[in-house]
């Protein structure tokens, strides 16, 4: 049978490890939430106006652009991450530790983001776009007063999607040194048989993702006047 | 006002080349309100679209003020647009923005001080009826409402002209009646040319004091409303001259 105050106790018993994890995930998790913003935003944006028919249509950086959203998506994680040391090891100059693990991290979350702020602009009525140029609007600014603007409850619910992706990701990288909440989980409770204390991390971070799930709800809701 | 030259624009499709528009010339008289009118199809919403070069034809002239848009560098022609509003068929408002927000869009586009704004967006509309609307977002409005939003924004940035694509197509008649009220008040008080698309022959003869029609992307026929005369009824399929004079005549086109 379960013993609840026994996890409850592992719990408390670990609780500065624990802490300690769930610092370095929010420290991974959080560059790579920064990443999809200031990289994978613009990507996304670009991957919509290249597309056929549209505002900057160009067929080569068209390609260019999904390739690189598709490769990097389909490469098996772990892969990546053993793929990219040299360029991790370039960036930050190492490839060990909560940092350095951030790096492939933060490649795929830009890439899974880009792809949801596409889906995102695609589904702005066309007709915006074209009220746009009747006003004179420059592309620049047709994307941040017009589809920003329009499309913003789906990109903030995309952010939100793609985060728990992300915590998602987090958790194998233990194997660069990379910390965080489930390679405590895999350490201490999986390798050691702590069971009891596996499952509290499971249930923290069950808590984890439903509150940043019902955040960017709600979020999300409250931008859609639509 | 607005003089399109010898326009055309075809479509490339899988069966060749579809010809949407073929040389169309087509003077719009300043201070006007100029119906084009024909069939689904025909190229009318194409041919507005060219009147402010949104679709820029494949050849021909469109003058407007004096300059031949099609020539402009994209950074004057984005300026000369800012001088012809545009109304459309679906609205195409920002439903995340409120009525007010909409209508300041163009002024903000135009870099417009945020107080100066504010007095333009109040004015525009009170124009058209709508002020206690102001903080409301469309998705609360009824058709004819969120069409004069449209058009309140298509007025904010003071056009010279209207150019409207089947503006009342979605609305019930007792609304179109309100919108083209809307839209002859912004004729006579304004000034503004107004050039209306529509399939609607009541449309036509509701307000428009010269018409242009268009059958299979030519310009078929081309008359001023005033000729109006006793209707004679026709024996053979009335053609719109017919239809909307009742006679027919010789296209002074
Ligand atoms: N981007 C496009 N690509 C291919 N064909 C097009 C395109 N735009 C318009 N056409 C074709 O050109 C023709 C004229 O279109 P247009 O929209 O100007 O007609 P319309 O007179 O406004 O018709 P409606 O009353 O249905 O709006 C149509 O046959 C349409 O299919
Ligand atoms: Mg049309």
């Amino acid at each position: 049978m379960f013993d609840f105050s026994l996890m409850l106790e592992k719990f408390m018993d670990f609780r500065i490890q624990i802490a300690e994890a769930v610092g370095e995930t929010f420290l991974m998790v959080g560059i790579s939430v920064m990443a999809a913003i200031l990289l994978g935003l613009p990507l996304g944006t670009m991957l919509y106006l290249t597309a056929k028919g549209q505002l900057r249509e160009n067929a080569t950086w068209s390609m260019i652009l999904n390739g690189f959203v598709n490769i990097v998506r389909s490469f098996p994680f772990l892969l990546l991450v053993v793929f990219m040391i040299p360029f991790t090891r370039f960036l930050v100059g190492t490839a060990i530790g909560t940092i350095a693990a951030s790096v492939p991290l933060a490649i795929v979350s830009i890439a899974i983001y880009a792809r949801q702020v596409e889906q995102s602009l695609f589904e702005v009525p066309r007709g915006v776009v074209e009220a746009a140029q009747s006003m004179g609007a420059s592309k620049l600014k047709i994307v941040y007063k017009f589809l920003y603007v329009e499309a913003r409850s789906g990109l903030v619910l995309g952010l939100t999607t793609s985060t728990i992706s992300f915590i998602s990701y987090s958790t194998v990288m233990g194997v660069v040194g990379g910390g965080g909440v489930g390679d405590f989980a895999i350490r201490y409770g999986y390798q050691r048989f702590e069971t009891e204390l596996m499952a509290a991390v499971i249930v923290l971070m069950i808590v984890l993702v439903q509150l940043i799930q019902f955040t960017g709800s709600l979020i999300s809701r409250w931008l859609d006047k639509r | 006002m607005i003089s399109l030259h010898e326009v055309s624009k075809s479509y490339s499709s899988g069966e060749g080349i579809f010809k949407a528009v073929e040389s169309v010339s087509l003077t719009i008289r300043e201070g006007s309100i100029h119906g084009i009118i024909g069939p689904s199809g025909a190229g009318k919403s194409t041919l507005l679209r060219m009147m402010n070069v949104l679709e820029p034809p494949d050849s021909g002239k469109v003058i407007v003020g004096g300059q031949d848009l099609t020539r402009l560098p994209e950074s004057q022609l984005r300026v000369a647009r800012r001088s012809m509003g545009m109304v459309f068929q679906q609205f195409h408002l920002l439903h995340n923005r409120t009525v007010s927000g909409n209508v300041a869009v163009p002024l903000e586009l135009a870099g417009m001080s945020k107080r100066q704004r504010k007095e333009r967006v109040e004015e525009c509309l009170q124009f058209v009826g709508l002020q206690d609307k102001a903080k409301q977002y469309p998705a609360r409005l009824s058709g004819g409402q969120k069409q004069r939003v449209a058009i309140a924004r298509a007025l904010a940035h003071r056009p010279a002209v209207l150019l409207c694509d089947e503006p009342t197509s979605s609305l019930d008649s007792v609304t179109t009646g309100e919108i083209l009220n809307v839209l002859r008040h912004i004729n006579e008080t304004l000034g503004v040319t107004v050039v209306i698309v529509t399939h609607e022959m009541d449309v036509v003869k509701e307000i428009c004091h010269e018409v242009s029609v268009v059958e299979q992307g030519r310009l078929t026929d081309g008359f001023a409303l005033e000729e109006r005369t006793a209707r004679n009824v026709p024996r053979h399929k009335p053609s719109y001259r017919e239809l909307l004079l009742g006679k027919a005549g010789v296209s002074d086109v």
